[in-house]
Parts: structure tokens; C-alpha cells; sequence
């Protein structure tokens, strides 16, 4: 058993805006939810809430291991992770974006630099182990965001837009990626795409954002 | 003409041949503005961090004081100083009038408010993308602020060098609290303008050739930091 993830009646809204509105859906472990919706529907805001980044107005954001429910703490924030849209690279190496999860985790020397390895290896971005990030083409920083949450291990993988304004090559890399992650690792993978064939192509259960709630596509 | 020419031969003989006067008194400046900037660092940093990053309360108004800050006039800084530190003032006990303490004090008081302010906009300006990054790959509150401030930390380093041009070449300030009292608290600036209204110009231009080289120094650092924060490359930055 991983971790479950369900959402309750979640309301959440900007400035007045109703972005989600009376929201439910629960996601069971080692499954791949790809979530499709017009700009604007709250695709991202559904993510930042359940990567407990934003707090709903109303609601429950419940995470369970075994059926016990877990607090939103920092542990628990430790087992998930949600690749942004637009990444949020740090302005260093590419070794040290990779290594940033795994050292703030307390991981360091032969066993982070292993980790760090596999993981660039898996985005095919070893060789750049020690580029500037900045450097890198929008393409591989996709790839190199993903990279960074492989590094992890992390239960619930979300991906916001993982191959959004990028060339068909780096998007099939980044394909072959979550394929592989699936496979590989147990986690689930919640992915938002505007691509339908990219959807059907990866996704187990196929979900649409209308209206403020997830329905089925 | 050919006083000045003289003045800046004896000026380079001073300079080439170490001599001792004017090597202590470089020493000594180096010293009070390094400590006073390490000092105006440790307390500045902080505080633009947590204006940045925090809810604080009167934000605005902190914000304005501090940018008012880098124009205090350094004159009137080491004045308000001189009050609180003379044996009338409330911290006269602390005898610490014309030592370099004293100017140590004053020119952190004057580095403190650039520091602070420019370490607040550089932090400020941080993607705001960086710090849900962050917090995305498990970060606790206070790694997530290191995350954002080392992000910034180009434009912090330049406002560091910032405040370092500031106290370098500042005289008024510790000229008051040192008193320019010779092998103790008598500095660069304020012997260049000691020598110079005595009309000595060799140690006053020797100094001067000093200065003149470490501001130099200060420009190019500040330039090759703004373009390493843009370029990300230090090859990139010196180009």
C-alpha cells in the first residue's frame, strides 16, 4: 500500500474569483490521472493545493498511508513533490538542482552523488552534470525539473505541464520518463497536459476540469 | 604644476618603498571599514530578508526609513554618535569616544540602512517561483528563505560592496567620534584631509592614489557581480 490522496469539498478562490468549487476526487497509489481543462479552469491551483503549497478556503486535503490519515507536515510533504510549470531552476549547477531535495534531506557525499547520477542519467542530462542550469535549453530544464523530483523518491509525482512549449524530441524523452517511472516505482502520477493524445497515451484514468470540480474525460 | 609633479613622485617613493606610516593607516582603515561592514552585513542581511520574505508590520514605512538611510549625511551621523558616546551622553560610560570602536560604530550606522535596503530589493526581486520550488522538494521555512537569499546572492554581494564604497571613503562620521588621533584612529580619509590642510601633499596624494585604486577596485567587483547574477557564468561575467 503507497499513499492515497483524496480531496473533500475543496472551494478555493482569488480574489473573489471561484477557482475550484466543492472539488472531490481520490487518487489511489500507483496510478496515472492525467488532468485536461481549459486555461483558467484550475488545473494549477488544484496541484498547489494538493502538493500543500496553498490551503484550501474549504475543505480537506487528506493524505492516508495504510488508511491511518497523516497531518500536513513537513514528513509528509517529503513523500510528494509537484514539478511547477515553469520549474523554478536555481541559478547553479545542474548537479546541485538535482542534489538541492536530497541534501536539505540530510543526504550527502557518495550516496547523494549515486542519486544525483541515476537520476540524470534517466533524463539523459549526465553530461551536463556541471553546466550552469541557467544554460540549458527550455527542453532540458523540463527534463532536468523532472530529474529533480525523481531524485526523491517521491509517492505522489505531479506534473504540472511536464512537456508544455517544448520540441517533439525532448517530449517524447520526457514521455519515455513517466512511462518508466510508472513501471519502475509505485508512485502515482497526477500529470495536467492540454495534448489529448498525450493523455490517452500515458494516463490510467483520464480526468477533466470543468467548472471548478474534476470530472471524468 | 611642478609641486603637484613633485607631490605625486614623493606620493609613488611613499608608496613603493612601504612606508610605514602609510601602511599602518591603510591597515587601520581596512580594519575599522571591514569590521563596520561585517557588522552593518550581519545586522543589514537579516533585515532585508525578513522585510522581503515576512509579513512585518509597518513594512512600508521600515522600507522608507531604510532608503532615507542611504543619504544619511555621514556629518550629521557622526554627530547624533558623538552625543550618545561623549561623557554627557547616555552611553558616555562606555569611554569609547576616539577609539576605532567609535568608528567602527559610525560607519556601520551609515552602511547598515544600503546593505539592508539593497539586500531587501535583490531578495524581493526573486522569482517567486524559486521559493515554491523549494518547498515542492520538501524545504523547512528556514531553508526555503536560504534557497531564495542564495538566489539573490549576487545582488546582495553588490550591495555589500555597495556599503563598503560607502565607508571607505567616508570622513565626516568618524572624523567627529575618532577625532583623527595619529597611530590610533587617524585613517585615509581622514588624513588626506588632515595633510592636505597642512600642506603635506605627498602622504595626502599617496592616499589618494590608494583610495582611488581600492574604489577603482570596488566599481569593477560591483560590475563583474551584477553580470554574474545576470550571466550566471563567471567566464561570461568578465567579458
Amino acid at each position: 500500500m503507497g499513499l492515497e490522496l483524496e480531496i473533500v469539498q475543496v472551494f478555493r478562490s482569488y480574489n473573489g474569483n471561484p477557482i475550484l468549487q466543492d472539488c472531490s476526487f481520490a487518487f489511489a497509489s500507483g496510478r496515472t490521472y492525467v488532468l485536461q481543462g481549459p486555461n483558467g479552469s484550475g488545473k494549477s491551483t488544484l496541484f498547489r493545493t494538493l502538493a500543500l503549497l496553498e490551503p484550501p478556503d474549504r475543505g480537506r486535503v487528506e493524505y492516508r498511508d495504510g488508511g491511518r490519515l497523516l497531518s500536513a507536515s513537513l514528513q509528509l510533504r517529503r513523500r510528494i513533490t509537484l514539478v511547477l510549470p515553469s520549474t523554478g531552476i536555481f541559478n547553479t549547477t545542474v548537479f546541485a538542482n538535482v542534489a538541492y531535495g536530497l541534501k536539505i534531506r540530510g543526504i550527502t557525499g557518495a550516496a547523494r552523488e549515486a542519486r544525483v547520477h541515476d537520476a540524470l542519467v534517466a533524463v539523459g542530462l549526465a553530461h551536463k552534470k556541471w553546466q550552469r542550469a541557467a544554460e540549458l535549453s527550455s527542453g532540458e530544464t523540463k527534463r532536468l525539473g523532472i530529474a529533480r523530483a525523481m531524485v526523491i523518491n517521491p509517492e505522489i509525482l505531479m506534473l504540472d505541464e511536464p512537456s508544455a512549449n517544448i520540441d517533439p524530441a525532448n517530449t517524447e524523452i520526457i514521455e519515455s520518463i513517466i512511462v518508466k517511472m510508472r513501471q519502475e516505482r509505485q508512485a502515482a502520477i497526477l500529470m495536467i497536459t492540454h495534448d489529448p493524445t498525450q493523455a490517452q497515451r500515458l494516463g490510467d484514468e483520464l480526468l477533466f476540469m470543468r467548472d471548478g470540480r474534476i470530472v471524468p474525460a | 604644476m611642478q609641486s603637484i609633479l613633485d607631490g605625486f613622485a614623493a606620493a609613488f617613493g611613499l608608496i613603493i618603498t612601504f612606508n610605514p606610516e602609510l601602511w599602518r593607516i591603510i591597515s587601520l582603515s581596512i580594519q575599522v571599514s571591514g569590521s563596520a561592514l561585517i557588522l552593518a552585513t550581519l545586522l543589514g542581511l537579516p533585515v532585508g530578508a525578513g522585510l522581503a520574505m515576512r509579513r512585518v508590520p509597518f513594512k512600508g514605512v521600515v522600507i522608507s526609513l531604510l532608503n532615507t538611510g542611504m543619504g544619511l549625511p555621514p556629518v550629521a551621523a557622526g554627530l547624533f554618535l558623538y552625543l550618545f558616546l561623549s561623557r554627557s551622553g547616555p552611553l558616555g560610560f562606555m569611554g569609547l569616544l576616539y577609539t576605532p570602536t567609535a568608528m567602527i560604530i559610525a560607519q556601520c550606522i551609515l552602511a547598515f540602512p544600503i546593505v539592508a535596503s539593497l539586500s531587501h530589493a535583490a531578495i524581493a526581486n526573486v522569482d517567486p517561483v524559486i521559493r515554491q520550488a523549494a518547498l515542492t522538494l520538501g524545504a523547512t521555512p528556514i531553508q526555503e528563505s536560504l534557497a531564495v537569499v542564495k538566489e539573490a546572492r549576487y545582488a546582495i554581494l553588490a550591495g555589500v560592496m555597495a556599503g563598503l564604497g560607502r565607508v571607505m571613503a567616508e570622513v565626516g562620521a568618524i572624523l567627529i567620534v575618532g577625532g583623527n588621533i595619529a597611530g590610533y584612529t587617524r585613517v585615509m580619509t581622514t588624513t588626506i584631509a588632515l595633510e592636505t590642510d597642512k600642506g603635506n601633499f605627498e602622504l595626502a596624494i599617496a592616499l589618494g592614489i590608494i583610495l582611488l585604486i581600492i574604489s577603482f577596485a570596488i566599481t569593477v567587483a560591483l560590475r563583474f557581480l551584477q553580470r554574474l547574477g545576470r550571466t550566471g557564468t563567471s567566464a561570461a561575467a568578465w567579458a
